[in-house]
């Protein structure tokens, strides 16, 4: 059955590909999003809402976009400025300090705080902390509501998403795709874009691409809500989140654990007793927090390049689709990666930062067997190696 | 070559593994570990009552409704009740079952497509002072059912409270501090709360149904009028009302023929507690956590687990029994349909062990147990009662109490009020703009509004939001998705969840994120490591 195509189709309504859209849609083009469930279900509205990715090509732009993004798309995100870094350990502190000099060294300020600031600005930090780093800059946003906004934000500008739908094949002719198959049929397109999270290796394979990917799961628990900070971007000991504006304590970090490509069914988002780990370090980081309860927990999947940078770039053959994973640190750079994106399908290249470092090219040697050499391997894959049953 | 910040490795250890572990010391719940135990067993029956009182001001497991009295403080004398008033512990710990009372079951942790690391099924407990992990080969869930609240104008006043919630503060542990209850509802379980009511000397001032005529048995209904309970149908609540946060009257108002309200026939009667007991929903959570393949049957109260005739879920090691395999009011009546079910599942866990061969299991179970048939539809009695409460109520009442989300702030999909924000875009959005993106889904509508994220965990809304996305949708509540259920699924404070048992390598490696050296370096550096160190944090003392 042929459907009502699109001059850009984008398979996956994560952050990546929803904000593309919506940068493509409010410059005018013919839009189209497709998502296999609900937008924004996976990794794009279960993370910890940072928007501090200096360090990233996309984080200058990142820094300028998200200040003014409620009211470029009209719909709440929650975006609060500014960071606090929190230390309990030399090296923790180290750790604060290495990533705010690196900000630094683009023009941001920031400073140190001690004992007393720390805890004058998070009561509910310990008398064991030895100090932080204030961030002039950077912050957080409600990832569940800025996925929607961009959704929405999308749609007011005449895009279309829509959802339920599962990608199955992307048709080609001569050089250039030129329809994508799905469950409800098959929809034409001029430029495709693949921002589909941990699949996206699948498409590119499709594609006779090889894109190294390896998935991964990964964990977060929210408190019920306690007296609003003046700061909600606090974290530390090895946790990052956030307190939201509701109050809530959402934290997530510690150990992923590595698995298989998931097929394109929606998997149930399963938690482990890794929140009774992040409930210690949370309270390690809190003390006067310990006592208030977790009322929630939840895990999302995340997708890794071996040097865990993303992939964004438009592809030579065929040469109107444009590939986009940003390697599990997608939420806090989307504004400007939607615009990258956008870009890229408009003009062929990024306008305002070089993606050189980006580009898939560079993987284009990488040993087949690259995941079991990095260890980064699923759990049953290990028992499998560990009982020599190859 | 491992990757040393990954899992791999550092999986969880329960810190004990049984062969069959009961959840709930219900009637089902007893009768299923005290057969497996007669069948060779070793078994741990877990029951949470009694309850702190921390988690009784939740509402959490039940709708209390502040309507605890100050001895709930006392545990001790609290854990004395909770034996006393449940006789039938004593046969199972004559059975040789080990009983945890007071211990809550927070999750059940399985593999899964997403999760491969878990070595064994296990289960979260926690008491008040800390939380461990239990394996099991096989789990018995007999968690009960929960209160299906409806609200009102008032209903967030101190005295709303659900119909189990009243029964354990009555019978378990004669602990309810209300003097005199109205009554919502008169379906069995209604009248059967009225009459504990009556029975345990706490004043009915009135059963009131929506509907033109008592639902449940005449013959009780006539019984509790000539004590002098007034029965009051054909009418609704217009709202509770209370000079303070509790409520001292409740004021009702007559419907017509299709459930709206007469007005000027307003009645007020006086009270300091108002007892929904319009339903029960079963306590599938930690079944859904489990694996169990759930599906709605409205006549038994929503959301069920699809069970053989051994209790035994689509999951073989996960059993079912009792009320949260499907409560209906019939069951109230004959609490023997519930030990039946409890029997079956632990002659059935028993089989599945090994313990017994078929030809014995059968002979112990005898036929397989059919609960009382019932032709209730449920959720479609809900939706007569939430039709007039609106009607006489208006859609500025709170669906969602924890986080005050009102019923038009759902149906407009409105972001919470403290984000004072405002715009067109957002005033064109709500459910029916939704809805042509898709079928409405709760979890997503509570991304959104945030009906049902607050810290009772959505046990005061669940179904009154379900039933208005389904109004909004044109549909019924069996439409709507089932809303998932998070561990842990009771509110547990951070340093009672806390592992004291935690390996070293788990301190060792951790990482906020992956660890990888390249992720987080300044890309004018390329190719420069930023490595981050891992977080040696201060060790909290250990208790």
């Amino acid at each position: 059955m042929t459907q009502h195509g699109a001059a850009v189709v984008i398979v996956g309504g994560g952050v990546t590909g929803l904000c593309a859209g919506w940068w493509l849609a409010r410059a005018g083009v013919d839009v189209l999003v497709l998502d296999k469930g609900i937008v924004g279900w996976e990794a794009s509205g279960r993370n910890g809402g940072g928007a501090t990715h200096v360090y990233s090509p996309f984080g200058l732009e990142e820094q300028r976009l998200w200040p003014q993004m409620d009211e470029l798309l009209g719909y709440p995100t929650e975006y609060q400025p500014y960071r606090i870094g929190v230390a309990l350990s030399e090296a923790q502190l180290a750790l604060a300090r290495r990533s705010a000099e690196i900000a630094e060294g683009r023009g941001f300020r920031w400073e140190a705080l001690d004992r007393r600031q720390l805890k004058e600005l998070v009561p509910i930090v310990g008398d064991d902390v030895i100090g932080g780093t204030y961030l002039h800059f950077g912050g957080h946003a409600n990832p569940q509501r800025t996925v929607q906004a961009y959704a929405w934000a999308l749609q007011d500008h005449g895009g279309r998403i829509i959802q339920h739908t599962t990608v199955t094949g992307l048709a080609r002719r001569g050089g250039r795709v030129t329809a994508v198959e799905t469950s409800r049929g098959t929809f034409g397109a001029d430029v495709v874009v693949v921002a589909a999270g941990p699949q996206t290796g699948l498409f590119a394979e499709m594609l006779g691409v090889a894109l190294p990917l390896a998935p991964a799961r990964v964990e977060m628990i929210a408190t019920e809500p306690i007296p609003l900070m003046r700061v909600g971007g606090v974290a530390g000991n090895g946790l990052y989140g956030r307190q939201t504006l509701r109050g809530n304590l959402v934290y997530g970090g510690g150990p992923h654990e590595w698995i298989n490509v998931p097929d394109m069914a929606t998997p149930a988002h399963a938690s482990t007793p890794l929140v009774r780990n992040l409930a210690r370090r949370l309270a390690e980081l809190f003390p006067g927090a310990a006592h208030v309860r977790v009322i929630r927990a939840w895990s999302g999947l995340v997708e890794n390049t071996p040097d865990g940078l993303p992939v964004v770039d438009r592809l030579t053959d065929p040469d109107n689709v444009v590939i986009a994973t940003m390697s599990s640190v997608g939420f806090g750079l989307s504004p400007a990666v939607g615009r990258a994106v956008s870009d890229l399908v408009q003009h062929g290249r990024c306008t305002f930062a070089d993606l050189g470092a980006l580009a898939l090219s560079r993987f284009a040697d990488i040993a087949p067997d690259w995941r079991e050499r990095a260890g980064w391997v699923a759990t049953d894959s290990v028992a499998t190696i560990a009982g020599g049953d190859a | 070559m491992i990757d040393a910040r990954s899992i791999a490795g550092k999986g969880p250890r329960p810190e004990r593994h049984v062969p069959l572990v009961v959840v709930g010391a219900g009637a089902a719940g007893v009768a299923a570990a005290v057969e497996a135990a007669r069948a060779g067993i070793e078994v741990l029956l877990i029951d949470e009552h009694p309850v702190d009182n921390d988690m009784m001001a939740m509402d959490v497991p039940l709708c209390f409704g502040q309507r605890m009295d100050a001895t709930v403080r006392n545990r001790a004398a609290m854990l004395e009740r909770v034996v006393e008033t449940n006789p039938a512990l004593a046969s199972a710990h004559d059975a040789g079952v080990d009983v945890q009372l007071g211990t809550y079951v927070w999750a059940a942790f399985v593999n899964s497509p997403t999760v491969q690391e878990i070595p064994g099924p296990m289960l979260g407990l926690a008491d008040d002072r800390r939380s461990w992990l239990v394996g099991y080969d096989r789990l018995i869930v007999a968690a009960g059912a929960r209160d299906v609240l409806l609200g009102f104008a008032g209903w967030e006043r101190a005295g709303t409270l659900g119909a189990s919630g009243a029964a354990a503060l009555l019978t378990r542990y004669h602990a309810l501090a209300a003097r005199r209850m109205v009554v919502i509802g008169s379906g069995p379980l209604a009248l059967h709360t009225a009459a504990l009511a009556v029975e345990h000397g706490v004043e009915v001032a009135g059963i009131v149904e929506v509907e033109p005529s008592i639902r449940g048995d005449a013959a009780t209904a006539k019984g509790l009028a000539a004590r002098g309970v007034p029965l009051i149908t054909g009418h609704t609540i217009r709202e509770a009302r209370g000079r303070t946060g509790e409520i001292e009257s409740l004021v009702l108002v007559p419907v017509d023929n299709d459930g709206r309200p007469i007005a000027g026939r307003e009645q007020e009667i006086v009270c300091d507690a108002v007892c929904v007991a319009v339903g029960l929903a079963p306590s599938v959570e930690l079944l859904h956590l489990a694996g169990a393949r759930l599906s709605f049957d409205g006549a038994l109260g929503g959301w069920v687990p699809e069970v053989d005739a051994w209790m035994a879920t689509s999951v073989p090691s996960v059993f079912a029994a009792g009320d949260c395999a499907g409560f209906q009011d019939g069951m109230l009546a004959s609490p023997e349909a519930a030990r039946a079910q409890g029997r079956a599942a632990g002659i059935g866990a028993a089989l599945s062990l090994g313990a017994l061969d078929r030809g014995e299991a059968e002979a112990r179970r005898g036929r397989p147990v059919a609960a009382p048939s019932t032709s209730v539809d449920a959720p479609a009695y809900w939706r007569g009662w939430l039709r007039s409460l609106i009607e006489a109520g208006g859609w500025e009442v709170n669906v969602c109490q924890c986080e005050e989300v009102t019923r038009r702030e759902l149906v407009e999909t409105k972001p919470p009020r403290y984000l004072k924000w405002d715009s067109p875009q957002m005033s064109a959005r709500d459910l029916a703009t939704l809805l042509r993106d898709g079928p409405l889904n709760q979890d997503q509508i509570k991304r959104l509004t945030r009906a049902g994220m607050g810290p009772c965990q959505s046990r005061r809304c669940r179904e009154q939001v379900g039933l208005l996305l389904a109004q909004a949708a044109g549909t019924t509540l069996d439409r709507i998705p089932l809303p998932t259920f998070r561990p842990p699924v009771r509110p547990l404070p951070l340093n009672v969840l806390w592992p004291a048992d935690e390996p070293a390598a788990m301190r060792e490696d951790w990482v906020s994120w992956f660890g990888i050296p390249t992720q987080f370096s300044p890309h004018w550096e390329a190719g420069m490591a930023a490595d981050e160190p891992t977080a040696q944090a201060r060790f909290i003392r250990e208790r």
